[in-house]
């Protein structure tokens, strides 16, 4: 059971968070259910992001790692951490991409780990893309409908 | 029809500019082709077999008159003077260059219309019932729902990179004109004890593994409509094949689960999601609803003068009962004898977009049987809009006959074909408009694809013909007894294939069964049917 298979912090390019980042690496989901102590774990694609939601009191960072930009479910691992009332961390890591920061944002990360660091300039438009938005996420935005019927 | 706020168009030009600016750093290098890739799909943008082709949305195949005109201006401009109609609603162009989409795109956008979504693996534009808001048997209109969803499924931050695409219909009727079921998920709006809600259906589809949707829930509450459909893709999104892209469709998921489990899945997630708070303000809806309010509908005849029999042959072919009885919808052929199934040129779109002002509230449909549609035409225009459309060689009074025949682009464009679609079509039209046979024969809905993906809709034609390659050489394969509609199936293959002649004898000859067997008021569906597989083997083999 490999313990230490975590980015590091100083991987983590973009971070929207002012506390002070977890020092150690992540364990995988079986790890973290099996140990007591884990405070951080990391969710591959094929994981249910649900068997964590005991643990979410003593979780303070959850790693997504997208292997492939291509391979959606990270998305839905995200948002459904956030909808279950995960606060602590929640970073991108691998094949994370500029056309993709936007949607993780909405999705409830936080931080982002890409395994190739991104141009900032690019990155600093892409996290900007959307002025509004259509859907309720766990992002908390208010949406274009919501603007449209306030009172 | 729907308009778009300061909010809705601030969407769109941000889409462009996001296009625009991944364009730029695909040129700069900063992305590779790989990773370019989806974002130009998701644009509307595929790489074909001499170019680029881009395929622009028509939500609910609805547009005005202004935007038809925008069509044709991209056609001229940056096109070669014509454009394709799909199944899907939308619209094709077969001949971009890369550098020019952006511009293209821009161009769009100024008449609040776009290219987001129309490929990739993500929720696509959003179709629905070509008579919505006028068909007299529609409990309500539907694209007030389907444009709630196109706002849903619109840029959805955890539902762009699915294991696949996946299509969406909304209908409002018992009768089916969208292949309802055929879609990943398919919508019929029903009243239940005076209260308007949701059937969903889930898991249709063609392509390699045609599977009919059942039902998922058979009633959903229209303030719990987007939440469901939510619950929907998260199931999907989560636990869709993504090993296999050939098995990677929620068809295969609903079917590997089983219809009972993937049921009972959505409905876990579906509770969960209902405490999140999902869904749009109820207010929301009833504004879109608004837009959609019908037209100032004036009585009037409700009967032509037939003393023209074409006329008359038109008038009993292309047009639709509608709600209002001083009105029909009139369908403007796309596929006159001998032409390519869907096309029109920049000309013939300038004329229906000035008949849609004149003639028809500035409302047009694009069909998912590749053709247009006017909605609202009054009786007593019929015979000023039929003469004006014939003389632009859009009069042709074919429609749900062997002539309105969809056919895929096939290998004259797509770079997934094997074999020929278009010439097929050409030639089986001209035939049967060549010896009187089309009317004698009646509804006969006839669908080709160039391959197995099933764009042409093959599995779903009363005669449906897929081409494969067999041993380097077209070979057409041809099946019976599918059905789109209300009565759907899936058609059954006859036997061995046919070289491209063969296939056109062996049309004639099922047809030749059907003249021969079939009792009054039977459709060429009806009578195989009734009759069975054995009869038109025994034609075309022994």
């Amino acid at each position: 059971m490999t313990d230490n298979l975590g980015t590091s912090p100083d991987e983590v390019q973009f971070r929207f968070r002012d506390d002070e980042p977890v020092d150690h690496a992540a364990v995988t989901v079986d790890s973290c259910c099996d140990q007591t102590n884990a405070t951080a774990v990391r969710i591959e694609p094929g994981d249910d992001a649900r068997v964590l939601l005991p643990f979410l009191d003593r979780l303070a960072l959850v790693e997504v790692n997208f292997p492939a930009f291509g391979d959606g479910r990270g998305y839905s691992s995200a948002r459904i951490l956030r909808e279950a009332g995960y606060t602590g961390e929640l970073r991108a890591v691998g094949a994370v991409l500029i056309d993709q920061l936007s949607h993780m944002r909405r999705c409830g990360f936080d931080s982002f780990a890409p395994d190739k660091r991104l141009d900032e300039e690019d990155a600093a438009r892409a996290f900007a893309t959307w002025e509004n938005v259509y859907q309720r996420a766990a992002d908390g935005r208010r949406t274009i409908a919501d603007k449209r019927h306030e009172a | 029809m729907y308009r778009y706020d300061q909010y809705d168009q601030a969407m769109v030009d941000a889409r462009v500019e996001e296009f625009r600016d991944q364009a730029r750093r695909r040129l700069e290098g900063k992305l590779t082709e790989d990773q370019f890739k989806p974002l130009r799909l998701m644009n509307g943008l595929y790489l074909q077999l001499h170019a680029y082709m881009l395929r622009v949305a028509i939500p609910y195949g609805t547009l005005d008159a202004r935007q038809m005109e925008m069509l044709s201006h991209i056609a001229d401009k940056y096109d070669r003077g014509y454009g394709h109609f799909t199944t899907r609603q939308n619209i094709q162009y077969n001949w971009i260059k890369l550098e020019d989409a952006a511009d293209i795109l821009a161009d769009l956008a100024t008449v609040e219309m776009h290219a987001i979504q129309t490929s990739g693996n993500c929720i696509r534009n959003i179709s629905s019932d070509h008579f919505a808001g006028a068909a007299a048997d529609e409990v309500v209109d539907p694209r007030p729902y389907a444009e709630l969803m196109r706002q849903w499924s619109s840029f959805h931050p955890e539902f762009t990179y699915l294991p696949r695409k996946f299509k969406i219909a909304v209908i409002a009727s018992e009768k089916d004109r969208a292949a309802m079921r055929l879609h990943d998920i398919g919508v019929r709006i029903i009243k239940r004890d005076g209260e308007v809600g949701a059937q969903f259906y889930a898991g249709g589809g063609m392509g390699r593994t045609p599977m009919i949707a059942p039902m998922i829930r058979d009633f959903v509450p229209l303030d719990q409509f987007i939440t469901y459909a939510e619950a929907c893709l998260r199931v999907y999104n989560r636990y869709g094949r993504r090993d296999n892209k050939y098995k990677a469709r929620i068809k295969i998921l609903v079917h590997e689960l089983g219809a009972a489990e993937y049921i009972r899945q959505v409905e876990e997630e579906f509770a969960h999601m209902l405490t999140v708070g999902v869904e749009p303000p109820r207010e929301e809806l009833a504004r879109i609803a608004e837009y959609f309010a019908p037209p100032a509908f004036v009585d009037g005849p409700k009967t032509v003068d037939r003393s023209d029999p074409d006329f008359a042959l038109w008038v009993d072919r292309n047009t639709h009962r509608h709600k209002h009885d001083a009105y029909v919808s009139a369908v403007i052929s796309l596929k006159p004898a001998g032409g390519i199934p869907g096309d029109a040129t920049s000309e013939q779109m300038r004329i229906v977009a000035k008949l849609a002002r004149e003639y028809s509230f500035d409302e047009l449909r694009v069909m998912h049987t590749q053709n247009l549609l006017l909605p609202h035409v009054r009786i007593a225009d019929l015979h000023a809009v039929w003469t004006a459309l014939d003389e632009a060689g859009l009069g042709a009074a074919n429609m749900d006959t062997i002539e309105d025949i969809i056919a895929c682009p096939g290998l004259d464009y797509c770079s997934l074909a094997n074999a020929r679609s278009i010439p097929l079509a050409q030639r089986i039209s001209e035939r049967f408009a060549e010896t009187g046979r089309t009317e004698v024969v009646g509804e006969l809905k006839l669908k080709i694809s160039g391959c197995i993906n099933a764009c042409g809709h093959h599995h779903a034609g009363h005669i449906g013909i897929l081409g494969v390659d067999k041993k380097g050489k077209e070979n057409f394969q041809l099946s019976l007894g599918g059905s789109e509609a209300e009565d759907v199936s899936l058609a059954k293959i006859t036997g061995p294939g046919f070289d491209e002649d063969g296939v056109v004898a062996a049309v004639e000859k099922v047809t030749d069964v059907y003249l021969a067997s079939r009792t009054e008021g039977e459709r060429f569906l009806d009578t195989y049917r009734r009759i069975g597989m054995e009869p038109f083997k025994e034609a075309l083999y022994d």
